[in-house]
């Protein structure tokens, strides 16, 4: 293994300094990071252990009724606070359908944020891949790319996003509260993660140093709580990457939909919020006819990036089902297998 | 290795014979507490820890290693080389026996398969050894790879699996396609699969002189013992390996292979112990997989839906340097009676490890695609799937002619299909849904395995104190042969299982054959049977030949061993115990040895196989594609059942590897450059427990008194047949698609809605 510096801050401001240094990165759970290291896909010179800083463990409602997470609450705490999952539903059930058990008991909400792509290619080092190693080339391009990106990709780089957690939240207008060498920031959730256009070594809108300290729900997230759902079509239960996932959130009044959110997970380099789609449906009646037509300005832009042209018919349907699942309205508990189509399956064991 | 303290007396009550009792693993105890030594457990004193630098490229060679990179890292004590390493006594080539495969241990710099060893750095601890392998930065000469199933110019391989004859037929097929009324011709793809099995490969292995100590899950301590004297040069008793427990092997742990050959090596070359653990990425590579297929099958059938012809050529593929067929079209031989059967094979040569045996090799793939055309020819007859095998039941084998030794397959139709509910089912596709509006989906395949037999010796005692001594080296690759054997151990010299210490799991106890082809229980244990019978007959020959005996007089044929006592069979108030026998004739033990072989003269008159069918039932969400399976039934005739909790264990699991094969796992190749894409479990997808339904064995009574002297016919293969296809059916019932590429796919599903 290659030896590196392994420091741990007191405090945010020594942290951010730390992490400036050319060749240092954040470790939180290091669920994603860890792997990474043992592949030679990250070489990192120094880690940056953020885990025992104080005051970033927090789920606290403000004064103005948005919700702040800090960026060390674990996904499982998250999931399982229920009051978070009362108002955030949609969150809590993509939270439940990532991963497994023992990954979410570790992973943080920052680290799900920043987590890198799961292309094989970028993973593969002997493949060449313009995100690992900026300007060597896409071996995703002609190569083995059934799951890779549909929408915003380039070609210079098809890689997908692989959170779940990301797309209700990217729904919701998540934001993003972020400590930096000059301060404090904040910025969209939508806003951090880039699209690879000609620079797909460049995952994100931090700067070297940013530290992600929380992510904050606005007050208005909570209105769709009795409409929201996340649903992920994956190729087993528990423990894959979405194949396509969407999250559907509507605000229904005298039986027209009001507001209407929806975000796509796995088609895109970052989570896809799909504006046309939320406009097209602002005022009309909740029916399949109408969320067929949100799919399809959902999708509007997308194209293959290779042998997945049926992600592209997939996302339309799955975003018609979420919605029509959020119409139904949410359900009173969790399903036993949360995202899942089979969600409503009786006798199913937990995922 | 600290000595095994397995559970003696395990807590169920027990009644009568040990055979057929459904005792808990022996080991349960031990492994729930992470006392079970395995492998890579084992740190000798001095011990390095060894780690291979693999080809990165398909075919080529490799220009250039930074071996200099590699020695000046902190911890590095040496780096293995093609022109650096001990040499060995035999060229690795040289096959000198049909169970010898080729194996890559640094003899050149050719690369023939990405993942292919190129070098080992072996330095003090691991993060040392690890890191110097990254700094050998390999350079190479790389030449274009041959990937995938028409990577070139296919030929005929002159046997596929273990010597079977790539081609067989009888009748005449061409005729019986001609004439009949109903014909289907369907063509099936398999991917590329790797065992996969929990515990990675590993060695620990150390000098003394030429004394060799090694530490290594092995299905085969004899083969490997062989394998590695003659490789090394060193006489048979200069090897102890020992093998108490392994993660699983499912065939890749079956035969010696490049990497604990490599430890070795490494051991060899710096004087001192040396342990080399694969990561999981490099196991897919030189120990072994399943090769893909693409199989077509022409089946035709008359008015009345009787066969009149089946067909099933399969394509395969080995590597550049060595022959291993899946013999996929094989599982056509043996289950439906048509009148013509033609098997045949060809293979194309590919840049990969050479592929190997894995569970139920070649009845995996051809069953998925047999059972899978059945159920196309059944529909194109317009009958129900299960009337169909019904009326196409073969009464004997129907290439070779011969009666079965046994064969309950009736009885498992029967079973399975009333406990499943079969008779409910539509005959038409996607008629049926549940509450929720999900597609339901009913399918059926049979499963069946042949009866094999290995050659195996066991040693058994009778210790002075009347307890009980077997001996045997057997493997406990985690389905229970350590329970398994030891209730037969016991049965065989008349004692309760806590008054009988076995041992297995080491190379200087006799062989037991290799611990594969479902055959361990009934060839180690036709050997632990014969071993106890004999030592039970000299211990008999003591007390009738002695006047003072209370059975004296009643002859080697007239007395029974039970409970620590020889009974007179024609009256059993006369009896006399072990220990007093033994006490009285002065002797510490009497011990015997068995064997357990093949009957040759059986299995000339007999075909011997186990059954099974299987049923399944899957929900399919209409509009997005995604499959799960709700419901499985699996009726099995396997002979005598030893332990029908093992057993039950064995056919789930192999229930849900058929349902991984359906639905599933797929190695997927860079057609490129030949490198595995998802060499690891998070992208090899194998069912998770979420995606397991409750599942539900029969296991049927069948007595058999051929296959050998227990009648055991084996459960650990059998399970994944008939289920993959069961699944595959069950997929076609519920959407009217049928799926001919396996595993079937979400978008395979999203035709229509």
């Amino acid at each position: 293994m290659k030896s590196f510096d392994y420091v741990r801050p007191a405090t945010v401001a020594e942290a951010v300094a730390a992490a400036a240094q050319p060749g240092a990165v954040y470790l939180a759970a290091g669920t994603n990071l860890l792997d990474l290291m043992k592949g030679g896909v990250s070489r990192p010179d120094r880690l940056v252990d953020v885990t025992h800083l104080d005051g970033l463990d927090a789920i606290e409602t403000l004064a103005d009724g948005s919700l702040r997470i800090g960026a060390l609450v674990s996904n499982a705490d998250l999931a399982h606070d229920a009051n978070f999952a009362k108002s955030y539903p949609a969150v809590a059930e993509a939270l439940l359908s990532g991963a497994s058990a023992q990954l979410r008991n570790a992973a943080t909400v920052g680290g799900n944020l920043l987590q890198r792509t799961r292309c094989a290619y970028f993973y593969d080092t002997a493949s060449r891949c313009n995100k690992r190693e900026a300007g060597t080339g896409c071996d995703a391009r002609d190569g083995e790319n059934r799951s890779h990106a549909v929408l915003g990709w380039s070609e210079n780089c098809i890689a997908t996003h692989p959170s779940d957690f990301c797309v209700p939240l990217v729904a919701l207008d998540a934001v993003v509260e972020i400590e930096g060498r000059s301060g404090r920031r904040e910025i969209a959730l939508d806003e951090l993660h880039r699209l690879p256009g000609n620079t797909p070594e460049r995952d994100s809108a931090l700067d070297p140093g940013d530290l992600i300290v929380a992510v904050r729900l606005p007050p208005a997230a909570r209105v769709f709580s009795t409409h929201a759902r996340y649903l992920k079509v994956r190729e087993r239960t528990s423990y894959a990457f979405a194949v396509v996932s969407a999250a559907a959130a509507l605000r229904i009044e005298n039986g027209k939909v009001a507001e209407a959110r929806v975000a796509l997970g796995g088609v895109a380099a970052k989570p896809w919020r799909a504006r046309p789609a939320e406009d097209v449906l602002r005022g009309v009646a909740p029916t399949a006819d109408a969320f067929q037509e949100a799919a399809w300005r959902a999708l509007a832009d997308a194209k293959p990036s290779g042998d997945n042209a049926f992600k592209i018919e997939l996302a339309r349907r799955i975003v018609v089902r979420a919605l029509l699942l959020a119409a139904a309205g949410t359900p009173a508990r969790l399903p036993a297998l949360p995202a899942s189509p089979f969600a409503s399956t009786s006798g199913a064991i937990h995922a | 290795m600290p000595e095994l303290n397995l559970t003696s007396a395990p807590a169920h009550l027990r009644h009568g014979s040990n055979i057929g009792q459904p005792l808990t693993r022996r080991d349960g105890v031990l492994k729930v507490k992470g006392q079970a030594t395995y492998a890579a457990d084992n740190h000798p004193p001095g011990m390095l820890f060894a780690v291979m630098a693999v080809s990165s490229i398909s075919r080529g060679r490799v220009a250039s290693l930074d071996v200099a990179a590699a020695k000046r890292h902190p911890g590095v004590v040496d780096v293995m080389t093609s022109s650096h390493k001990p040499p060995l006594a035999i060229d690795p080539e040289i096959k000198t026996n049909p169970f010898v495969f080729r194996m890559e241990v640094l003899q050149s710099d050719e690369v023939r398969y990405a993942g292919q060893p190129i070098a080992v750095v072996i330095a003090e601890t691991l993060e040392s050894a690890t890191e110097g392998a990254l700094l050998l930065a390999p350079r190479y000469e790389t030449l274009p790879a041959l990937v995938g199933l028409d990577a070139g110019e296919s030929f005929v391989p002159p046997v596929v699996g273990v010597g079977n004859p790539s081609e067989v037929h009888r009748g005449d097929v061409e005729a019986g396609l001609a004439s009949a009324e109903k014909q289907i011709d369907a063509t099936y793809e398999t991917p590329p699969q790797y065992h996969n099995a929990m515990e990675p490969h590993a060695i620990v292995a150390s000098w003394d002189g030429d004394r060799l100590q090694i530490d290594m899950p092995t299905q085969g301590l004899m083969l490997s013992l062989a394998r590695i004297a003659e490789l090394f040069g060193i006489a048979h008793d200069k090897i102890h390996i020992r093998s108490p427990f392994l993660g699983g092997g499912f065939g890749s742990k079956g035969l010696m292979s490049g990497p604990p050959t490599l430890g070795i090596m490494a051991a060899k070359l710096v004087g001192r112990p040396v342990k080399l653990v694969l990561r999981r990425e490099q196991m897919y590579g030189p120990v072994g997989h399943r090769a893909p297929t693409r199989q077509r099958l022409r089946i035709g059938a008359d008015g009345e839906g009787r066969l009149t012809a089946l067909d099933h050529h399969a394509r395969t593929v080995s590597s550049t340097f060595d022959d291993f067929y899946e013999p996929a079209a094989d599982a056509s031989h043996t289950l439906y009676a048509a009148p013509a059967i033609r098997t045949s094979h060809d293979a194309v040569r590919v840049n990969t490890g050479t592929p190997l045996f894995m569970r139920a090799p070649g009845e995996a793939t051809g069953s998925i695609a047999l059972e899978s055309a059945i159920d196309e020819i059944a529909w194109a007859c317009g009958m129900d799937p299960l009337a169909f095998r019904l009326k196409n039941y073969a009464e004997v084998e129907p290439i070779s002619g011969k009666p079965f030794s046994s064969k309950a397959l009736r009885a498992c139709y029967e079973q399975g299909a009333a406990r499943f509910g079969w008779a409910k089912r539509s005959l038409r596709p996607r008629q049926m849904r549940d509450d929720a509006g999900l597609l339901v989906g009913w399918g059926t395949g049979t499963a069946t395995f042949p009866a094999l037999m290995f050659q195996a010796q066991a040693r058994a005692a009778i210790r002075r104190d009347g307890s009980g001594v077997m001996e045997i080296g057997a493997h406990d690759m985690g389905q229970g042969a350590w329970t398994a054997l030891a209730q037969i151990a016991a049965d065989a010299v008349g004692l309760d299982i806590d008054r009988v210490e076995f041992k297995a799991g080491t190379s200087d106890l006799p062989d037991a054959g290799i611990a594969g082809g479902s055959a361990h229980t009934a060839t180690a244990g036709a050997a632990i049977h014969s071993a106890g019978a004999a030592v039970i007959a000299k211990l008999a020959d003591l007390a009738t030949n002695d006047e003072r005996s209370p059975l004296f007089g009643a002859g080697n044929a007239g007395v029974i061993a039970r409970d620590g006592r020889l009974v007179r069979r024609d009256d059993e108030s006369r009896s006399e115990s072990y220990a007093e026998i033994l006490a009285r004739a002065g002797l510490a033990e009497v011990e015997a040895s068995g064997t357990g072989a093949p009957n040759p003269a059986a299995m000339e008159e007999y075909a011997m196989h186990a059954h099974g069918a299987v049923f399944a039932e899957v929900k399919v969400d209409p509009e997005l594609g995604q499959v799960r399976v709700t419901r499985m039934v699996g009726a099995f005739a396997a002979g005598r059942i030893v332990n029908p909790h093992l057993v039950k264990s064995q056919l789930f699991g192999g229930m849900i590897w058929g349902m991984s094969f359906a639905l599933h796992e797929e190695a997927i190749t860079d057609r490129r450059s030949g490198r595995i894409m998802n060499a690891n479990l998070g992208e090899y997808h194998i069912p998770v427990n979420a995606d397991v339904p409750p599942l539900d064995v029969i296991t049927v009574e069948e007595h058999d008194p051929h296959v050998n002297a227990l009648g055991i016919k084996g459960v650990g293969e059998i399970g994944i047949t008939g289920s993959a296809g069961a699944i595959a059916n069950a997929v076609w019932h519920a959407t009217g698609v049928r799926v001919r590429r396996f595993p079937i796919r979400i978008e395979d599903l999203l035709t229509q809605s």
